[in-house]
């Protein structure tokens, strides 16, 4: 029976795209906070994923400790993020550090200059990505969910627009909902929700509300067991995804059975 | 904010029960922040002159200890051992000498210390602000400044001459370390100089005030104990392994995202136990004196403080690694400072 080929369910979505890539897994995997290396790439291979970012600061360039490069295969997307840039110049300077260090050209940009709530600039964050997108950089800029923001930043070639959902590492979940449905409804560029989202549940609703895919890391890497957690995300953001495309039902406040309005209209007499 | 009274209430309990509670908690937040990861870093002392006079410390002006000041090929030399065993995050360490180790002197060590290490702290006398801004451009990412105590008549009574006898000036070293556009700066207290009580409520009064005024800074905190030097008590430490404990508990609970550092006055037992309770950096292979890595000989050293757990870069490495802890050698990756 066609109906219950799930590939040939699956295609009837179209992959993501960012900057002409494209992409069939909806699951973008931070790298920070695992207890070691092979942990993240058992991660990486149980989810499929095929983007993960990586802070600059964290790749060891000399080589003297245990680099992460290794344990990410080749076919996966690294998008080196600016974590702890405060402004924008310092956001540029780490992009392009990143470039030169041979870790490609994809930057989520990160800036923060609040140690306590670690809470994106949205401003400092257009100004870096106005300047990286014109040096050719494939730009996903993290930030506090904001219509004006979100439109600088496309106006500024950001490829996707990365809002969080809670503090970053808060496994608060979806606290940011109502902007962040605007950001879905009004935006061209793919929607990609990150930060604080805390299980898979929430992944799925994110999904369901038309996100068009979800970052997570902490609820990953601080789990007892990573690599199932990874596989568990993995398969909600997808099932969140077939239930967005599948246009599904709105719910309801009241019971409805029946036509209890109009139901006279069509009764013989 | 926790009251005074909340403070002692929490240390005055030492019931098995209460320290398993406290470390519960801790433990909870820190790895959630933080994950299963700790950042390691090793000490470089470059000199040990030092103009003033301080009780507890072993480069007291008044000790008759033989004054060395690294030259660069020194440095070099120094570094490059360091730098060989893995180590990625530098501090470099003075005595409090204006005269012997001036801003010119700093700066040619962070210079010299930039081919070695991505990222470079400093424990140095305190400083203007401008010449803050001049170690930043120079290359410097963190100042630890610590006020050892908040009590002032205490301080007063274990800084006897010199510019650190100065309260108010060393009280508003952090404030200017900040405008000088600094990144981390680390605090802390000496426990065992004052009511350490007293001290951890004024030194979370000082993190809180500090976070208000510059929030874009990374702050960590430090609870040095008094140790022995080259085996002579210079004053009691009096703060137990439970209070030692409660005090790091306590701290991640209260400030869920700043670093903690545990250096090598602690025992290895202690650290191997701290670093899931709310350790975020600790040092390792770490000499306290100057010249201690490759120039001078055990008998020849002078020390700071005695260190007590005197194990290697790699065997720290391997002590994290068997505890389920991804040792970080890399934190930061050196970008052009400019000022803001």
């Amino acid at each position: 029976m066609q109906g219950n080929n799930s590939n040939h369910i699956i295609a009837q979505d179209h992959p993501l795209e960012i900057a002409g890539k494209k992409f069939t897994n909806r699951f973008l995997l931070g790298t920070g906070k695992f207890k070691n290396k092979q942990e993240l790439a058992d991660c990486i291979q149980s989810s499929g994923t095929q983007i993960v970012t990586v802070a600059l600061r964290r790749i060891d360039l000399e080589q003297s400790g245990e680099s992460i490069l290794p344990y990410i295969p080749k076919d996966v997307i690294i998008l080196t993020n600016t974590s702890g840039a405060r402004n924008a110049q310092e956001a540029v300077r780490i992009a392009r550090l990143a470039k030169e260090s041979g870790c490609g050209n994809w930057v989520k940009i990160e800036v923060i200059n609040d140690s306590k709530y670690l809470l994106p600039d949205n401003n400092e964050t257009i100004k870096a990505t106005e300047i990286l997108a014109s040096e050719g950089f494939v730009v996903l800029p993290y930030i506090t969910p904001d219509l004006y923001a979100a439109r600088a930043l496309v106006k500024a070639g950001a490829a996707t627009v990365m809002p969080l959902a809670s503090l970053i590492g808060s496994n608060q979940g979806l606290k940011a909902k109502e902007f962040i449905k605007i950001l879905i409804e009004e935006m061209d560029v793919p929607i990609i929700v990150d930060a604080g989202i805390g299980a898979p549940s929430q992944a799925a609703e994110t999904m369901e509300m038309g996100a068009d895919a979800v970052l997570v890391n902490t609820a990953v890497a601080t789990s007892a067991n990573p690599a199932l957690a990874a596989k568990a995300f993995s398969l909600a953001i997808e099932a969140g995804r077939l239930a967005y495309i599948s246009r599904l039902p709105k719910q309801k406040d009241i019971a409805d059975a029946s036509s209890p309005l109009t139901g006279f209209l069509f009764e013989i007499s | 904010m926790i009251t005074q009274k909340e403070i002692n209430d929490i240390l005055n309990d030492k019931s098995p029960e209460s320290v398993e509670a406290l470390a519960n908690a801790a433990r909870k937040i820190t790895e959630q922040y933080f994950g299963r990861t700790i950042s390691l870093y090793t000490p470089l002392y470059l000199s040990n002159y030092c103009s003033s006079k301080c009780t507890y410390c072993g480069f007291n002006s008044h000790n008759r200890i033989s004054r060395i000041k690294l030259n660069s090929d020194q440095m070099h030399q120094e570094m490059s051992h360091i730098a060989n065993t893995g180590i990625e995050n530098i501090l470099l360490l003075t005595g409090e000498s204006y005269q012997a180790t001036p801003l010119s002197y700093l700066k040619e060590a962070i210079t010299i210390a930039k081919q070695y290490f991505p990222s470079i702290s400093l424990e140095i006398h305190p400083l203007e602000t401008a010449e803050y801004q001049d170690l930043y451009c120079a290359g410097a990412d963190g100042i630890t400044v610590y006020q050892e105590t908040y009590d002032k008549i205490r301080y007063s009574q274990v800084h006897i001459s010199g510019k650190k006898s100065d309260y108010a000036y060393r009280l508003s070293t952090p404030q200017r370390i900040a405008e000088a556009g600094i990144r981390q700066i680390s605090l802390g207290i000496l426990l065992g100089l004052g009511d350490v009580k007293y001290d951890l409520c004024s030194l979370y009064a000082h993190l809180k005030k500090m976070e208000s005024a510059f929030p874009g800074i990374e702050y960590s905190l430090s609870f040095p104990r008094l140790r022995k030097i080259k085996g002579q008590d210079f004053a009691v430490c009096d703060i137990d392994d439970i209070t030692f404990i409660k005090i790091i508990c306590l701290t991640r609970t209260l400030f869920p995202r700043v670093g903690i550092n545990l250096s090598t006055r602690e025992k290895p037992l202690l650290r191997d136990h701290a670093i899931s309770l709310g350790i975020t950096r600790m040092s390792a292979g770490s000499a306290t004196c100057v010249g201690g890595y490759h120039l001078l000989t055990a008998e020849n050293q002078d020390p700071q403080f005695d260190v007590e757990d005197s194990r290697s870069v790699g065997e720290i490495v391997n002590m994290l690694k068997s505890k389920n802890y991804d040792p970080v050698m890399t934190d930061w990756r050196r970008i052009e400072n400019i000022p803001a």
